[in-house]
């Protein structure tokens, strides 16, 4: 367990930890059906203020004087032990809500990028984004129901991403699959990690 | 609940709109670093609702076990950035504590991804 922090003498004792997955991916490909398959609670729905500081000169165009929009960030809970949760965070695809992705990405353990293979340039952004920060993520191609199967192979090729990671096939309504990915995701994590360990200069976080 | 050095929105920017309002146009926290899965907690059982705004009071209703930032914003129906204001008062006056999720490194625990790991096949 992470070493317990403590905040304040006397009060009680607050030793769970959280730790948190992102489900990535293009718009409509299944993030927050697998978040709701494996959370223990309805996917829960929280909203982050976009303000004029956060949005690109293009999206104000014609718009007058202050905006404030809102982009909706659904999220799942997986309460562990009473020590650890795990929080699997939707996050959405569009380039527009990227100023959250920063937060978003702080301290995740990893990320699930789901591809729709209909659609597989969809996700390339998402990709982009975890390689470029050196955040350990697998490939889960979500198989809706009469699109064209691919192999992951053929999916990694399109995708152009390192032989080292894990690409799956998943059927985001299944909760034994989600399951599945969630492991294949953990256990690759695991595995990396020696090799991050190697490497703790915050060279390891920088683009 | 205030500790004086917050940003407040000039008078210029307009009408507030109401969660701003809530947080007397404050948008960020003063002083705690709080993030989405920041574990929050309120340290008594009892809640003072005579000399608490109603927001607070919830609030520390809401947090009787441990929830994430993330929870308490969409139990509360309101947006991050109010949330962290509100528990930042809460936990600056002494009413709740928080409990920073993992990150002094970026590289997690073996021990914490083995418990993750086992955590999520015993679902
Ligand atoms: N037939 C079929 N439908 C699916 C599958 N996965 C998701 N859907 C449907 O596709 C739609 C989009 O799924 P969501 O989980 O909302 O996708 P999302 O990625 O969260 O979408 P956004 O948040 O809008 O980007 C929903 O109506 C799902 O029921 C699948 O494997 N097969
Ligand atoms: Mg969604």
């Amino acid at each position: 367990m992470a070493s317990v922090d403590s905040e304040r003498q006397g009060g009680p004792n607050l030793n769970a930890t959280a730790v948190k997955i992102l489900v990535a991916g293009g718009f409509g490909v299944g993030k927050t059906t697998m978040v709701g398959s494996v959370s223990e609670i309805p996917p829960l729905s929280t909203e982050e203020m976009l303000t004029e500081l956060s949005v690109g000169v293009d999206d104000l165009a014609g718009v007058e004087g202050k905006t404030t929009t809102t982009v909706a960030l659904d999220f799942g809970r997986i309460t562990i032990s009473s020590e650890l949760i795990l929080y699997l965070f939707g996050t959405p695809g569009q380039g527009r809500f990227w100023f959250m992705w920063d937060e978003l990405a702080y301290g995740a353990l990893g990320a699930v990028v789901l591809a729709d293979t209909r659609r597989l340039d969809s996700c390339f952004p998402s990709v982009d984004f975890f390689e470029r920060r050196n955040i350990p993520f697998i490939v889960a191609v979500n198989c809706f129901d009469g699109a064209d199967l691919y192999q992951p192979e053929e999916v990694r090729q399109a995708l152009a991403v390192d032989e080292k990671v894990p690409i799956i096939l998943c059927d985001v309504r299944q909760r034994e699959s989600c399951k599945q990915v969630l492991l294949t995701l953990i256990e690759y994590i695991i595995a990396l990690a020696p090799a991050l360990a190697g490497d703790r200069s915050p060279a390891v976080t920088s683009s | 609940m205030m500790s004086g050095d917050e940003s407040w929105f000039d008078e210029a920017a307009g009408p507030l709109v109401r969660p701003y309002a809530m947080t007397r146009g404050r948008t960020r926290p003063a002083s705690n670093k709080l993030d989405m899965i920041t574990l929050v907690v309120a340290v008594r059982a009892d809640v003072d609702t005579v000399t608490l705004d109603p927001e607070y009071a919830e609030i520390l209703r809401l947090c009787q076990r441990p929830l994430s930032v993330a929870e308490v914003s969409a139990q509360l129906d309101l947006p991050l950035v109010v949330v962290k204001v509100l528990l930042s008062d809460l936990i600056d006056s002494g009413y709740m504590i928080f409990r920073p999720p993992m990150r002094a490194t970026r590289v997690p625990d073996k021990n914490l991804l083995q418990a993750v790991l086992d955590g999520v096949r015993r679902l």
